[in-house]
């Protein structure tokens, strides 16, 4: 264990040090500092959600965009880089076992999105709430259930990228894939069954169906997740008819994130494990 | 040879899809021993390593490092071993003493090691740079200093002297000497064959994945049976004289000395001959066949175009 502690720790000094947390907390701070304070500025004072749980559901679009993003940069290059630049070879040669590689690689890393998620999101909350009184335990209540889960989103996407990275022989071939797996969920995969949907006017898939198909993206789970998880939020984000269409529990739309943290680095360990260097 | 050596290779092969990079290598290595491993590059030296820390499985033949399999006990083999890989790479914004900290912390080795390894390389100084903007010779040695944590039994040194400049060379052969009077077993490869020659115990010479050499470099000059040459400096207008008073064996004559060869066994009867010439012969100069010859004699070609390429 504590060799997996070793290797989670260089990689979050590393990401300390050349300052990658420091841009990452700062982009999202200002993405989310704007969202909050600018992106809810139409919705008036006369609507009757509060202002933190406003800025929870712009915060939840946000994270699917940019968190993914974020979290596919770190891990594409995980494993492929280190065989290309050669540093996998001294370090194979050590006493560690390559699930522990794995494992440390993924523990720094998503220890890294979490910094950046909590301080960046945490200040633009903060921020909300001292400018905004009347903010409940309810609204805390939804904004750390997005944090939490938009690190969990973050390690889903750590976990693909590391997948990606054992699967190929070249950094770039990973750069490329990355893009590819970003476009598909974030973007492709709604418009697809929106497409769908649309074209069979709604007819072509059953509800359960439609619960399925949402649980297969991830951040299709992470969405439904923050915008139905909580009674004021529901509310505001227009989604309490679907969640109750979708018929998919928070507590499922969990499972379906951790699932998909699992089964991919489960998956790359299987194929580090055979690889020969 | 034994399975207890420190190396021990029975039938080894390895082979690459239709390549076979190793092929029915079977030799041994004693604690204390040197062994160069000489050939070019893919003759099988590094896959030969990789085997034996366990990176590479071996498609036949068994490999025993102290006496373990090391696909089987890899942790603890890999213990017990240094490795020193070609053209070793590091995380280049981490500074030469994070560097050998990470490696330390992953042998379980405490901070004091890491001072005193530093020092010993002569990195003391620039321990606190980042390795990204250390010279060629300074990851070399910054390598060679964790290959040496945890006093291992084993030393793997791939090329360790590629690339550094003559000095920085009799440094690391000064350690290689230091750690074989502690018993440490070395194995290194080098496609560099003069600065071998004394500073090794044993020699296997490499080609194509065959081992087709192995013993001291004396014993390697008996086998490959080259013959020995003389370079006779001769006095003005006697060169016809020797010339005939040796016979056959006379190689080559240019103005004022003769070039002479015969097989190493029959060495000092051609000196003796030489002597009696007398005053005709003004000087005498024997040289024995280099390294160079003898691997191209189990080759069946020279190696140093590669080792200047």
């Amino acid at each position: 264990m504590s060799t997996v502690l070793v290797i989670a720790g260089k990689e979050i000094r590393d990401g300390l040090r050349n300052r990658w947390v420091l841009a990452t907390t700062l982009l999202m701070a200002a993405l989310a500092l704007g969202l909050a304070f600018l992106g809810t500025a139409p919705t008036g004072s006369n609507v009757a959600a509060s202002r933190l749980a406003v800025t929870v559901v712009s915060l939840a679009s946000l994270t699917i965009f940019l968190v993914p993003l974020i979290a596919l940069l770190l891990s594409f290059d995980a494993l492929v880089g280190e065989v290309e630049r050669g540093t996998m070879l001294l370090l194979l040669a050590y006493p560690v076992a390559r699930w522990e590689i794995v494992a440390g690689k993924f523990l720094g890393h998503a220890a890294l999105v979490a910094i950046a998620t909590t301080v960046g999101y945490g200040v633009a909350a903060a921020a909300v709430a001292y400018t905004t009184p009347g903010t409940g335990a309810e609204d805390w209540k939804a904004m750390g259930a997005l944090i939490v889960s938009s690190v969990l989103l973050g390690a889903v996407f750590l976990s693909i990228g590391y997948l990606l990275s054992s699967l190929v022989r070249e950094r770039a071939t990973a750069a490329g894939l990355a893009i590819g797996v970003w476009l598909v969920f974030v973007l492709l995969y709604d418009l697809g069954l929106l497409g769908y949907l649309a074209a069979t006017e709604g007819k072509g898939l059953s509800e359960a169906a439609f619960g399925w198909l949402l649980l297969l993206n991830p951040a299709d789970a992470f969405r439904l997740f923050n915008l139905t998880g909580v009674e004021e939020v529901r509310q505001f984000s227009g989604m309490a008819g679907v969640s109750r269409q979708a018929s998919v529990s928070p507590a499922a739309l969990m499972g379906a994130l951790l699932a998909w943290i699992l089964v991919p680095l489960v998956l790359t360990q299987l194929i580090f494990h055979r690889r020969q260097l | 040879m034994a399975e207890a050596d420190a190396v021990f290779l029975d039938g080894l092969t390895k082979r690459y899809g239709e390549r076979t990079v190793v092929q029915a290598v079977s030799l041994g290595l004693a604690a204390g021993e040197r062994l160069a491993l000489l050939g070019h590059n893919g003759a099988g030296k590094t896959t030969m390593m990789k085997m034996m820390l366990g990176l590479v499985r071996p498609d036949g033949g068994r490999v025993r490092v102290l006496g373990r399999d090391p696909a089987e006990a890899a942790a603890d083999v890999r213990r017990s071993v240094g490795f020193l890989p070609e053209s070793v790479t590091f995380y280049e914004a981490m500074t030469g003493w994070e560097t050998l900290r990470f490696y330390a912390r992953l042998k379980r080795r405490p901070a004091e090691e890491c001072r005193a390894l530093l020092a010993r390389v002569g990195l003391a100084e620039a321990a606190a740079r980042r390795v990204g903007t250390y010279s060629k010779g300074m990851r070399q040695r910054l390598g060679l200093a964790q290959a040496l944590l945890g006093a291992p039994r084993l030393l793997l040194l791939d090329e360790p002297t590629t690339g550094l400049d003559p000095e920085l060379r009799q440094s690391v052969y000064a350690i290689i000497a230091e750690l074989k009077a502690q018993g440490t077993a070395v194995l290194l490869s080098s496609h560099l064959l003069t600065e071998l020659e004394e500073r090794t115990d044993r020699i296997a010479i490499m080609n194509r994945g065959r081992l087709v050499g192995l013993g001291t470099l004396g014993a390697l000059r008996e086998q490959a049976g080259l013959p020995v040459r003389f370079r006779l400096k001769v006095v003005n207008g006697n060169a016809t004289a020797v010339a005939d008073r040796l016979g056959s064996l006379v190689l080559e004559r240019v103005p004022g000395e003769l070039g002479v060869a015969c097989p190493p066994r029959d060495k000092m009867d051609v000196l003796r001959a030489i002597a009696g010439l007398g005053a005709l012969v003004e000087d005498v100069e024997v040289v024995p066949p280099s390294l160079d010859d003898v691997y191209a004699s189990f080759t069946g070609r020279p190696l140093s175009e590669e080792a200047t390429a």
